[in-house]
């Protein structure tokens, strides 16, 4: 066994910057994900058919293609047809586009599941659809939503460790940068696989705390 | 003798679904101020009926008016929207499954449509929600959230938010049907109390007990028609039509509540 512990804490602040950078990149494209999979949803059920079948389009391009390509591309590629963005907000718009799509499914799925009398009571009161959707369904939809999304914000997580391809310092690039300097990949990789879990934990935490803040108001 | 002028009124409604035909060329008149009615066996149509009145369920025939105003006039799209969502705030609804915005607090409920459609400040919406729930005696419960109340103080909210709306009619559904039977007098009670201070109203219920005291008319449909109607001491005790007692026969339980 060649196991040497002892280098991790000349390195442990280069890896818990990386921490820092992976959480900023996963909370920016949870967010983006968040609210992209909102506006999916509801152009997926209740837009005119000339704005649904482009946002079809591109659902399907997102579900169908590796997140590892679709990161090259926004990367990359588009710097071809004049979009050049730095290598954190590619990694950001990536992986929130991706799961944006992702989420949209579960957010439409929730948002039929809210019962019909509350569309139903709303219009009767005189809003319009818009308005029921706005104040009554989607509000309901959204808390209805709130574990499945969680469940994929913690693959998100998972697979920010992908834009190190692209060359943003998140944690397992930082991991990388340390086992290249000392030449130590079983250290450096299971102290990463610590901290993604602990970071991990932390956003399990907060689901529970507005899932616990959604349940009091009721 | 003059006829008042109908204050709503249903003409030749029709309402298939692809070859079920449900309603069946109804023409019905209530004038304002009147309580009725509308009473029969399940799949009679009288559901369909009610929300055919603010075009929730539209009719595939025949018109539906409010005073002076068609309310399933036959519009472009856009425009539509805009005239029955104008309409449908003179129409208070309830809901035999009371429909409450569970995310709402009742205050919430009874304040959404008031503020978010007439404009109305923080402080109009309080004294109007406060006005409503104390007609119901649900005041003490203005900060609740749904899920905290019983079925019949649910119902009660309801009927306040619909009334919040101050509207001219007032359509029931069924209203206490699915309540437990000791929660339903207090339900009754707003409802009684309402009629006093003349609402129009249009009750579809089960309750023979209830719309004998209560209402103006009743109105007996089966399989999608109107089979007799008049003043409660005739269709409850003394219905020229077979089926009408037939159908009460069946009830006699329930007429004698």
């Amino acid at each position: 066994m060649n196991l040497d512990f002892t280098v991790i804490p000349a390195y442990l602040d280069v890896v818990l910057l990386g921490a820092v950078w992976t959480i900023a990149i996963t909370v920016a494209a949870a967010l983006l994900s968040f609210v992209g999979g909102i506006i999916f949803a509801v152009v997926a059920l209740y837009a005119p058919l000339v704005v649904r079948l482009p946002f079809r389009l591109f659902a399907w391009l997102f579900m169908g293609t590796p997140l590892l390509l679709q990161l090259f591309l926004i990367y990359f590629g588009l710097v071809q047809i004049g979009i050049d963005l730095p290598a954190f907000v590619a990694g950001v718009v990536g992986l929130g586009l991706h799961f944006a799509v992702y989420n949209s499914e579960l957010i439409q799925t929730s948002i039929l599941a809210v019962d019909r009398g509350q569309m139903e009571a709303a219009r009767t009161l005189g809003l319009s659809r818009g308005q029921a959707l706005r104040k009554v369904v989607i509000p309901q939809a959204v808390r209805d939503v709130i574990p499945p999304i969680g469940n994929n914000m913690i693959a998100l997580l998972k697979d920010s460790a992908l834009v190190s391809v692209i060359g943003v310092s998140e944690l397992t690039l930082s991991a990388q940068l340390a086992i290249g300097r000392t030449y130590r990949p079983f250290e450096f990789y299971v102290l990463a696989a610590v901290v993604y879990y602990v970071i991990n934990l932390g956003m399990e935490a907060v689901q529970r705390r507005i899932e616990r803040r959604i349940a009091a108001a009721r | 003798m003059t006829e008042p002028k109908p204050f709503v009124d249903i003409r030749n409604a029709q309402k298939s679904y692809g070859a079920l035909e449900v309603l069946k060329d109804i023409s019905l008149q209530v004038a304002r101020g009147e309580i009725v009615a509308i009473i029969g066996p399940s799949g009679s149509g009288k559901s369909t009926l009610l929300r055919a009145i603010n075009d929730l369920d539209p009719l595939t025939g025949g018109e539906v008016w409010l005073e002076d105003t068609q309310i399933n006039k036959k519009l472009p799209h856009r425009q539509y929207e805009k005239h029955i969502n104008q309409v449908r705030q003179n129409i208070g609804m309830v809901f035999q499954h009371f429909n409450l915005f569970p995310h709402l607090s009742v205050r919430e409920n009874v304040t959404l449509a008031p503020k978010l459609l007439k404009g109305l400040s923080d402080d109009e919406a309080e004294e109007l929600a406060r006005e409503q729930l104390e007609k119901v005696g649900l005041i003490d419960r203005i900060d609740y959230y749904p899920s905290r109340l019983s079925g019949g103080q649910k119902q009660r909210v309801a009927i306040a938010r619909a009334l919040a709306m101050k509207p001219k009619v007032m359509l029931f559904d069924e209203a206490t049907s699915a309540l437990d039977p000791e929660l339903v007098e207090e339900v009754n009670l707003v409802m009684k109390k309402l009629a006093e201070e003349h609402m129009t109203m249009i009750i579809v219920t089960h309750e023979m007990g209830f719309a004998e005291t209560v209402c103006d008319r009743v109105i007996f449909m089966d399989k999608g028609v109107v089979v007799e109607e008049g003043p409660p001491s005739k269709i409850f005790r003394n219905p020229d039509n077979e089926r009408t007692q037939n159908f009460l026969r069946k009830h006699l339980a329930n007429a004698n509540r």
